[in-house]
């Protein structure tokens, strides 16, 4: 897999490590009155879709910087890359 | 018909005219007492266990494609029970201990092979630790033997036990493991089955269930509603998929594996063979082909193949013990599709949903567990109650922090 990364352009998939779901941006409130439930979510269930999937990639053997991918788990085609520090900032994750 | 040598020399004098289907192909009834999902090892085994052990009748398998067909007909073929933690060791010793008497109870020839499985140790920290493993197991009532690198040598000559990098200090053998032919695990459990009144129903997929005020009433599938008192879900793999069209999220991520095959070879490699430092295991087929994986590729994937950098990470980890793998042409390699779960270990279980029963999660573990997880899933579904085996492998476990993690690498299923 060749993932195009927004600032240095193609790169193999190898340089990457893979952490999972790009859901993990949104960290639950520790302080919301069913934190228990939402971070046992959080932690351990997962959509784990047959098609169309955003997850994270790191990429640890280049700029060190976090990837949003969205990726067919069906046939491994990536459609978007982008800089997770983008994404969480367009859903209001970080200022 | 029961299979025996009498048999087969008789058929061979009168022209093998007498050999007739070793399953039905029956038509899908109404309803059912339990309707298992996924005619796969598990699945087949569990409705062989049912009928034989429970005393279960009204027996549906129902299977997307056909039987065998998807990871017990893709895996490297390994039985073992080394296993270091209380959760896990006994369940899998429960497995060997079925698997030794597989044959006999299915009238079936799967080619239990105990040839002995060997994990290699490569520094002083490995050898502390597989020692450990190996009084867990032996406390478990499995074997365990510990080899010197001298005694190692004595049986496979061709080892690099003098890599500079991972030189082999000695091993941990389990010499009641080896491998049994795959494919025959799933016909000898569906043959057994069918015999005893399990309706076995190929290409049937199950589109979606039928549940109201939270109990299953049955399934829709592509051949109409089949109706049960009891829906069992067994399709490691695609569980995440199959659970979806239920409501429910699963601890799990469906990830990716490669296996390999080389061109046939004669007898070189008498047991199984895994590498310490890396992540490597090998042994030879009958037909002399040496199987051989590694990791997994890491990401989710339901596409049965994945990419090449886990092939050479595979083959680099069989070059450093194996130097003799690099003269050997490669004759086949694919993927399968792997429910990695969030601690490494399986879950047979109930659902919150009355009537609905999981079994899944088995990461790339499952086809040693094929008899083990088809007792224990049977015992659940016919009392309701977790067979002592298999206690721990609860879905509320990663709630409660009771995982199974025996590697200790978290919640985080591509290290597993």
């Amino acid at each position: 897999m060749i993932i195009n990364h927004p600032l240095l352009g193609p790169r193999d998939a190898s340089e990457f490590t893979y952490l999972g779901a790009a859901a993990m941006i949104h960290r639950p409130d520790w302080q919301a009155d069913d934190a228990l439930a939402q971070f046992t979510a959080y932690g351990y269930l997962r959509d784990n879709p047959a098609g169309v999937h955003r997850e994270l990639w790191f990429h640890e053997g280049g700029d060190r910087s976090w990837l949003v991918v969205t990726r067919d788990t069906t046939t491994h085609a990536i459609t978007d890359v982008q800089l997770a520090r983008d994404v969480a900032r367009a859903e209001g994750r970080s200022t | 018909m029961t299979y025996s040598g009498f048999r087969v020399i008789k058929e061979a004098l009168t022209g093998h005219r007498g050999w007739r289907a070793a399953w039905r192909t029956p038509t899908p009834k109404s309803e059912y007492d339990i309707v298992i999902i996924g005619g796969g090892g598990h699945g087949l085994a569990t409705a062989h266990y049912l009928a034989k052990e429970f005393g279960q009748h009204r027996i549906a398998v129902i299977e997307k494609g056909w039987i065998g067909g998807g990871n017990v007909g893709r895996n490297t073929t390994i039985i073992r029970s080394n296993y270091l933690l209380d959760g896990n060791e006994p369940f899998y010793e429960m497995s060997l201990k079925l698997w030794e008497g597989l044959e006999q109870d299915l009238n079936y020839n799967a080619m239990v092979s105990q040839r002995g499985i060997l994990n290699l140790i490569h520094s002083d920290a490995q050898r502390d630790a597989f020692t450990r493993r190996g009084n867990a197991m032996i406390l478990n009532g499995a074997d365990a033997d510990m080899l010197s690198t001298a005694q190692i040598q004595k049986r496979y000559p061709f080892l690099n036990v003098n890599n500079a990098r991972f030189p082999i200090k000695g091993g941990l053998a389990q010499h009641r493991g080896g491998t049994v032919r795959h494919d025959a695990v799933a016909w000898g459990y569906a043959r057994a089955a069918d015999r005893r009144g399990v309706d076995i129903i190929q290409n049937c997929e199950v589109m979606g269930f039928r549940i109201e005020n939270g109990t299953c009433l049955g399934v829709e599938t592509s051949r109409g509603f089949i109706g049960a008192k009891k829906v069992a879900s067994c399709v490691a793999g695609s569980s995440g998929r199959l659970m979806a069209k239920a409501g429910m999220r699963l601890p799990i991520e469906t990830h990716v594996l490669q296996a390999f095959v080389s061109e046939g070879l004669k007898p070189v490699l008498p047991g199984v063979i895994t590498f310490g430092a890396g992540h490597f295991y090998c042994s030879q087929s009958d037909k002399g082909g040496l199987v051989f994986g590694g990791d997994i590729d890491g990401y989710n994937s339901y596409a049965q193949r994945g990419n090449l950098p886990v092939v050479e990470d595979v083959c680099e980890g069989g070059m450093a013990i194996f130097p003799m793998l690099g003269r050997v042409r490669l004759l086949r390699m694919w993927g399968g599709v792997m429910d990695m779960s969030m601690d490494g270990s399986p879950i047979i279980d109930r659902t919150h949903i009355d009537g609905l029963y999981f079994n899944g999660g088995w990461c790339y573990g499952g086809f040693k567990a094929t008899p083990a997880s088809g007792y224990a899933y049977a015992h659940l579904l016919a009392t309701d109650r977790p067979h002592k085996t298999a206690t721990a492998y609860r879905f509320d476990r990663f709630e409660k922090g009771r995982m199974i993690d025996e590697k200790g690498m978290g919640n985080q299923p591509n290290l597993h």
